[in-house]
């Protein structure tokens, strides 16, 4: 009847590391006879990344492909961590160069789309916004991304170079979380690219402005290092950069990468 | 008590323990108070601190009376509308955020009455507290209300009974009795609230001093240096744990 400490205290152990094992299979592939490639993809990428996904596994028998769509920097971060990615796309530069900082780059990146910025209004522009300048208006709801974030940092470097002093009411974490206060009619103007513009649809309205070209933002791809799936992970990178990635990128606003 | 319940009741403290330790194996102890001490970091602990100790207050107010109510009376319907009530308790922070914002918003429920009278929730220090104090508040009413049912109406009887006005026995007797079930309860808000960040997220904004607390801080903090990120929880640790301590030195049964 009686247990010892050590017994009750290794049994406990054990039951807790299988507690915390649970969740993490989820991602290691299908495991029903078929290869999983599993693309860890910035977020504005989702809807054409499962269009080229699609492209691709109708090419490819018996591979799926999986996502985890997220912002660049989470990613990159779960990379390092060890997360089983196979291929990273990135939304800026910055959050690849982490990836390569870290050498865990499986083939050196490639870029493949570029994303401007444009201001987001509600419909009907209540506040009447037409040039960047306005942004800077007193009274004028303003909703940028934190300089912490690509869009952020875009946003910050377009400013500069226009000399526009902005007083945003809000930095928010993401593009998406930006876009939300403007389509909520919080906001009465936001920063976002034109990407997220035209998947908002009729939800916002974009204003563009010739200073954005002082910040273009390049999305970069690579295969990631030791991926299980390297030669198909090689492929999905060029599936992207050939015409049929391209199109779909550049139907959905994405510029061609410079 | 078996003693194979020590077995999963051990695996469940790991569990939860585990974790905690990882931080603070993690945490960046050479650059720790240059971390803690950066002027965004301290922005962010006080404004923490200054509208999660305003959201408790909130919730005293009116979390006090709502559990009176809810534990004092019955009629029909009452357990719906405790459930209702208590709903935040369950609903992801976001969803909370989301129903904030159309009430509260530009063009909420009550929106249009708040610019007539000139005032901007949004975006406002307002707002943060507005979203602690809504998913804090079934916190204190739940366990108010438990300490007030299991406190019982004797003494409250008997104090009528000598004569005594029904808020002078809410003020001298029921009050009194249940003093440690309404500190344990606004602990656990003032907790939740200092914890909050998903209806902040959706509500309030973001924004260094204003609207950006502390959690929100460290998620931001993710994207650039995780260290320092992981600096700020430990911070964030560190003030749940003196609370909590704080709350049971005070005799409170948490």
């Amino acid at each position: 009847m009686k247990r010892t400490l050590p017994t009750i205290l290794a049994t406990s152990l054990l039951l807790a590391t299988a507690l915390a094992g649970c969740g993490s299979g989820s991602d290691a592939g299908g495991g029903d006879g078929g290869t999983t490639l599993t693309v860890y993809a910035a977020a504005s990428l989702t809807s054409t990344f499962e269009d080229i996904a699609e492209e691709f596994e109708s090419t490819h028998d018996g591979v799926q492909v999986e996502f985890n769509f997220a912002g660049s920097s989470d990613l990159v971060a779960q990379i390092q961590e060890g997360a089983p990615a196979d291929v990273f796309a990135s939304a800026d530069e910055a959050n690849m160069a982490k990836l390569t900082g870290a050498d865990l780059q499986g083939a050196e990146p490639m870029a493949f789309a570029s994303n401007t910025l444009q201001i987001a209004v509600p419909p009907g522009n209540p506040a009447g916004v037409e040039t960047f300048q306005d942004l800077a208006g007193a009274g004028l709801n303003l909703v940028v991304c934190a300089p912490e974030v690509p869009c952020g940092a875009a946003a910050q470097s377009v400013a500069a170079s226009a000399g526009v002093e902005l007083s945003p009411v809000s930095e928010e974490q993401s593009v998406t979380d930006v876009l939300a206060k403007v389509t909520s009619g919080e906001a009465d103007a936001g920063l976002v690219y034109v990407t997220d513009v035209i998947i908002a649809g009729d939800e916002v309205e974009g204003v563009e402005f010739p200073e954005a070209s002082a910040a273009v933002n390049v999305y970069p791809i690579a295969p990631v290092a030791d991926s299980a799936n390297a030669d198909l992970a090689r492929e999905f990178v060029d599936l992207v950069l050939a015409q049929v990635g391209q199109t779909i990128l550049q139907d959905a606003g994405f510029a061609a990468a410079p | 008590m078996p003693t194979w319940i020590y077995v999963p009741a051990f695996a469940g403290a790991i569990f939860v323990l585990l974790p905690l330790l990882a931080i603070v194996l993690r945490t960046p102890w050479s650059r720790f108070f240059t971390l803690i001490t950066s002027e965004a970091s301290q922005e962010a602990l006080l404004l923490s601190l200054r509208t999660s100790g305003t959201s408790t207050l909130l919730c005293i107010v009116f979390g006090v009376p709502m559990a009176v109510v809810l534990a004092r009376t019955s009629f029909r319907g009452q357990s719906l509308l405790r459930s209702l009530v208590l709903l935040p308790l369950v609903l992801p922070p976001v969803v909370g955020g989301i129903a904030l914002l159309y009430t509260f918003g530009r063009r909420g429920l009550l929106g249009e009455t708040f610019d007539v009278l000139g005032v901007q929730i949004a975006f406002s220090t307002t707002a943060v507290v507005l979203a602690q104090t809504f998913v804090a508040l079934p916190f204190l009413v739940v366990s108010l209300e438990g300490a007030l049912r299991t406190a019982g109406q004797k003494y409250e009887v008997v104090a009528a009974s000598l004569g005594a006005h029904p808020t002078t026995v809410f003020r001298r007797v029921t009050l009194p009795l249940v003093l440690p079930g309404l500190a344990s309860g606004a602990v656990l808000a003032f907790a939740r609230a200092l914890g909050e960040f998903g209806a902040t997220i959706t509500f309030a904004g973001s924004l260094q001093g204003v609207t950006r607390t502390l959690p929100l801080e460290i998620y931001l903090r993710r994207e650039t240096d995780a260290q320092a990120a992981v600096a700020l929880s430990l911070v964030l640790v560190v003030v749940a744990v003196l609370v909590i301590g704080f709350a049971r030195q005070g005799k409170g049964h948490l």
